[in-house]
């Protein structure tokens, strides 16, 4: 059995145990913290920073989605520093890609975009970048449009974690990071995907969409894989 | 009381900003009783007024005219407010920024003309290496993100500035 310990969230004593996260521990206390690569039922890899937060005693703001409780930490989850870095991480994603919400798509269905909008981002302070990226149309039922993905790797962690296939990676580094397919080749020539469809689901913007989906139609069901490894006994 | 004096601007953008500006209802008597109108699409004044005090600008900066223009307002506009996503954020008209615009151009007017090929030069503003938000180019005061921005939020907006408030839009508004 993990030790019972206790933490601070935001002044309020809640209860924990030793190896949970503290995203883990502010959940199951309702307390919100703002998420966008954290998917429940696959591994936390702390890749979009939105899930920063403080904690009293150590310098510098920790994702809350990878870092462990410790036994008396104090953690805040909320305020003006807070908020500024979380509004810069989505700025950074929208001047590093093309998205245009109006015509994309998972718009008004999309992470991103809610997320800057719950933050109040009304516009990018950055410069764009406007990188020119290729649309993988090969899958017969499947599209992956580079100008919109945000590197949050689910696709990959849910492809290796839950169907087991490992299609997914991520290639090169920094600005040049990009998504790739087995050895980098197109999508309908893997050789280990069973169109099964789970990365499309999870994918959190209009990156990853099924075919024949029109401007606003691309509702995803991320739930359902969480629901899945719920069963199976994954992550949380 | 004295009139708010208000100018809106048509830049890269397909007007429906315009549209929905047109679009809040009886709001629009309220706001019309307490601006002049002094500039845009909608009266005849041919030349940008030297005193204004709120200007909306619709559309991205994609032309050297474009140019010219957001420069003039900047300099005559108490407020600058970005309308829409493609003031905002460049959207449709920046779709063309990551190749050539001399490119673009030849796809459309000689590859893709079915009589007169060539690429229009005459009476046309010749076009910007890329069409840009407005604050890439000027200080912009307000952003009412949106494609078009609902005409909810110009309502208060508007409403909000004839006062003489600065409109808190932050989560009242969206991209896209
Ligand atoms: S992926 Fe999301 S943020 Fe990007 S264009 Fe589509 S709706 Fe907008
Ligand atoms: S469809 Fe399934 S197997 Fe294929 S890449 Fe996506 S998650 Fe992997
Ligand atoms: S394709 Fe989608 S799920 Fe995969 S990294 Fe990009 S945004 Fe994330
Ligand atoms: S949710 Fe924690 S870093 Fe993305």
């Amino acid at each position: 059995m993990p030790e019972n310990i206790s933490i601070r969230i935001d002044g309020e004593y809640v209860p924990a145990q030793d190896g949970q996260t503290i995203l883990e521990v502010a959940r199951a206390g309702n307390k919100y913290i703002p998420t966008l690569c954290w998917l429940a039922g696959i591994s936390s890899v702390g890749a979009c920073r939105l899930c920063i937060v403080e904690v009293s005693g150590v310098g510098r703001l920790l994702p809350a989605c990878t870092t462990p409780v410790q036994d008396g930490m104090s953690v805040t989850t909320n305020s003006e520093k807070l908020t500024q870095y979380r509004r810069i991480a989505i700025e950074f994603l929208f001047s590093e890609r093309n998205h245009r919400c109006a015509v994309c798509v998972s718009n008004n269905h999309c992470e991103l975009q809610s997320m800057a909008q719950r933050l109040g981002v009304t516009s990018v302070r950055y410069p764009y970048a406007y990188p020119k990226l290729a649309v993988d149309l090969s899958h017969p039922r499947f599209v992956l449009d580079h100008n919109r993905c945000i590197l949050c790797t689910r696709c990959v962690r849910v492809c290796t974690e839950v169907e087991g296939a490992h299609v997914w990676d991520v290639s090169s580094r920094g600005i040049r990071s990009m998504i790739v397919c087995d050895m980098n080749r197109p999508w309908a020539q893997s050789s280990s995907c069973t169109n099964c469809g789970k990365c499309v689901q999870v994918c959190p913007t209009g990156a990853l969409a099924e075919k024949g989906f029109a401007v606003d139609e691309m509702v995803k069901q991320d739930r359902n894989v969480s629901r899945l490894t719920a069963r199976r006994g994954g992550h949380s | 009381m004295k009139k708010v004096r208000l100018a809106t601007v048509w830049l890269d953008g397909c007007s429906g900003c315009h549209m929905s500006l047109l679009d809040i209802d009886e709001a629009i008597v309220a706001i019309a009783k307490r601006v002049d109108v002094v500039y845009g699409p909608l009266v005849d004044a041919q030349e940008f007024p030297k005193a204004v005090d709120v200007t909306l600008i619709e559309g991205a900066v994609s032309s050297q005219d474009d140019l010219e223009k957001v420069h003039t307002i900047r300099r005559w506009s108490k407020l600058v407010v970005a309308l829409g996503d493609c003031a905002v954020t460049g959207n449709v008209p920046a779709m063309r920024n990551s190749h050539p615009a001399r490119k673009m151009l030849e796809r459309i007017y000689v590859e893709g003309a079915q009589a007169t090929k060539g690429v229009p030069v005459d009476g046309v503003p010749a076009l910007l290496r890329q069409a840009v938000p407005v604050h890439e180019v000027i200080k912009v005061d307000l952003y009412i993100p949106g494609c078009p921005p609902t005409p909810a939020a110009i309502a208060y907006a508007l409403g909000e500035l004839v006062e003489g408030r600065m409109p808190e839009l932050a989560s009242k508004v969206k991209f896209g």
